[in-house]
């Protein structure tokens, strides 16, 4: 019935779209297919934050039209095509839920230009693009490591998907580094976005000695708990220290403005390609919010850390990555885990103690 | 705090949401009418219940703010289904659909804001006696209102002559109607009160759960609400074990997966599902054929004869 209801509301919106752009024929049409809705505060937002950048650098040139709240699935093709159908010529679909429908309406529509974030499959018109978040996360482990009064960090994990799973991964393996004993709980919650269940979930990580919280799901909720037990968390997409003036120690930003304002650029002038755009803390598509609530010798430590893997002398998955028993995970890249390995992580590194879930 | 006293807090703030939106709906139900538009209602309450205890600086007044929300959703939902005999499935749903847009466009202004949370009561000595003084002594308004709600609803069902009369309504409304009774008003009342409880349940998400307001917070409550009262089987005392049951294994779950007994997370999430509609399908089996069934005309449009 909730899936009937989305479908319902996506059509409407779609509609809507159609409706207020039916003007201005002489300018280039940019499309964005959001998950959520732009009010989230988390990735939905920092999407819309970034489309707003680029309406202020390019507005002379360009139109822009956003559709929120499409579900994942064939439900988000009816979307796609409505906005290639009014003449969009690119469309930026913002989930990896849309690869498939992406993909097939990029077949459809072979003069439109399509960038699909965080997916795997491209065309002659349809790249993609994510950011390398595992990076933010190393520095957090550093940080959440030289914090920890418990030596229990509390993760609030929202599906077990290969990133989410590299996440924490790269946590524990910035943590390790400061204190190789550090353990990790997990709770999945099974959803990207509910506030009342991922404070919960940070109630009874909190409950059980973790006292440095961090999260793979969107709301501040969890941010909003560590503020209130005052212990501490990083925010997730966006900067989030409102809710945690106390608490938030840093948190991951999600920074896609600058490549929103390249690839339409490239396309105003002719020249985008197809390509796989995977950037990360060196590119500023990630980006860390200030270092607070913690002294100067940690603040020191997140910078140099921070440095170090933007000239690449810190490099999370560094060979040897050591499985859960123990042995060395087949080092593909070379020096470090090349990037299949990390996109499709599907293995927890030593020191968590949880079962890997789903094997 | 003692591990077992933080367990039960978070069972109670789960639980009441819940509660508080199917009590509604367990009136609305019993009057003969099937409103599918909790989650609209709801996510209207929460919307307008954080502008409200925003602009003032008080949670009581954004209570009635969240109240009043659910109210008028619940009235646009009369005026089609009873005043114009519309199908209840189809307004139901077209309400949760309204709800859920106006909400995001009501409460655009004010995400990212904050507001203090609703204070929780303390009564003197009474909130100092060890675990259970915290729990059942030092609630949020919302927590001793939800029991008090539940009991008043019980008690105008089964003993006062308005509950007959509504049950009555509920179970066969061409007889009610017969024997003189304003079954359109009386209906148009119950709708009315489910919206009221709706929008507090709503309300309570941003002022109490967790102080901020984002669109969809409610995450799909209002269809848990629903459930519950049909696997309550339309009885007041089952809705609480039922909502308290689903708080319960919710809380329970999330806690068991911290423990690490590596369990799959998937089947963590689903149990309280499971759990709920197990147990009072078994409750139900036990009274057997005394258990309440659904009333007879729920859901069933009723234009009086001119």
């Amino acid at each position: 019935m909730k899936k009937l209801l989305m479908t319902a509301a996506a059509a409407a919106l779609a509609l809507a779209a159609t409706a207020m752009n039916a003007s201005a024929a002489d300018k280039l049409k940019v499309g964005f297919i959001y998950l959520g809705p732009v009010g989230d505060l988390g990735w939905t937002y920092m999407h819309e934050v970034a489309r707003q950048a680029l309406v202020k650098e390019l507005g002379d040139k360009i139109e822009t039209t956003y559709l929120e709240n499409v579900n994942e699935g064939p439900d988000s093709e009816r979307s796609i095509v409505q906005l290639a159908r009014t003449g969009h010529q690119l469309i930026f679909t913002t989930s990896f839920g849309y690869m498939d429908p992406t993909v097939k309406v990029a077949k459809q529509f072979p003069k439109v230009k399509f960038e699909h974030a965080t997916g795997y499959k491209r065309a002659e018109n349809l790249g993609t693009y994510s950011g390398r978040f595992y990076e933010g996360r190393y520095i957090q482990g550093v940080i959440a490591a030289k914090m920890s009064k418990t030596g229990t960090l509390g993760y609030i994990g929202s599906f077990p998907i290969p990133e989410v799973i590299s996440g924490i991964n790269a946590t524990m393996l910035g943590a390790q580094s400061v204190n190789p004993n550090i353990k990790v709980k997990i709770i999945w919650v099974n959803t990207w976005f509910d506030p009342g269940k991922e404070a919960d979930a940070a109630k009874a990580l909190a409950d059980q000695g973790a006292d440095v919280l961090m999260q793979h799901t969107d709301s501040p909720a969890a941010m909003q708990v560590a503020q209130q037990r005052g212990i501490y968390a990083f925010g997730q997409d966006s900067d989030m220290i409102k809710f945690g003036p106390k608490s938030q120690l840093t948190a991951i930003v999600n920074n896609w403005g600058p490549y929103y304002i390249k690839q339409t650029k490239a396309v105003l002038a002719g020249t985008w390609k197809s390509e796989d755009t995977w950037d990360g803390l060196k590119e500023k598509m990630v980006v860390m919010a200030p270092y607070t609530n913690m002294p100067d010798d940690v603040k020191a430590l997140a910078q140099k850390t921070e440095a170090g893997i933007i000239d690449g002398s810190i490099v999370p998955f560094k060979c040897p990555v050591l499985g859960q028993d123990g042995k060395p995970i087949e080092c593909k890249g070379g020096t470090h885990l090349d990037a299949g390995q990390i996109l499709g992580m599907n293995f927890y590194v030593k020191g968590v103690d949880e079962k890997f879930p789903s094997k | 705090m003692l591990i077992v006293e933080a367990i039960i807090l978070s069972v109670i703030a789960a639980s009441t949401p819940l509660l508080l939106a199917a009590a509604g709906e367990l009136v609305v139900e019993r009057s003969g009418v099937l409103n599918l538009g909790v989650e609209g209602m709801m996510i209207m309450g929460a919307a307008c219940g954080f502008a409200g205890a925003y602009l003032s600086g008080s949670t009581f007044v954004g209570a009635l703010c969240g109240i009043a929300a659910g109210v008028a959703l619940a009235f646009v939902f009369a005026v089609l289904t009873l005043g114009l005999a519309v199908n209840q499935v189809a307004a139901g749903l077209a309400l949760t659909i309204l709800g859920t847009g106006l909400s995001g466009l009501i409460g655009a202004g004010f995400v990212g804001q904050k507001i203090v949370p609703a204070p929780h009561l303390y009564i003197p000595w009474l909130s100092d006696i060890p675990v259970a003084g915290k729990i059942l002594f030092a609630q949020d308004g919302f927590v001793y209102f939800s029991v008090l709600l539940v009991v008043g609803i019980w008690w105008f069902l089964y003993r006062t002559r308005g509950g007959l009369i509504l049950r009555a309504v509920g179970d066969s409304h061409t007889s009610a109607h017969a024997l003189g009774y304003p079954v359109l008003k009386i209906r148009l009342l119950a709708v009315l009160f489910g919206g009221g409880c709706a929008g507090l349940a709503g309300a309570f998400l941003p002022l109490a759960y967790t102080p901020f307001f984002i669109p969809g917070m409610t995450a799909g409550r209002g269809w848990i609400a629903l459930a519950l009262v049909v696997f309550s089987s339309w009885l007041p005392g089952r809705l609480v074990a039922g909502a308290y049951l689903f708080g319960a294994v919710t809380i329970l779950q999330l806690h068991a997966q911290a423990l690490g007994l590596g369990i799959p997370s998937q089947l963590m999430t689903a149990l309280p599902y499971l759990a709920t509609v197990i147990v009072l399908v078994i409750i139900s089996r036990a009274r057997g054929s005394a258990g309440s069934v659904a009333p007879a005309s729920l859901g069933t449009v009723f234009v009086p004869d001119r």
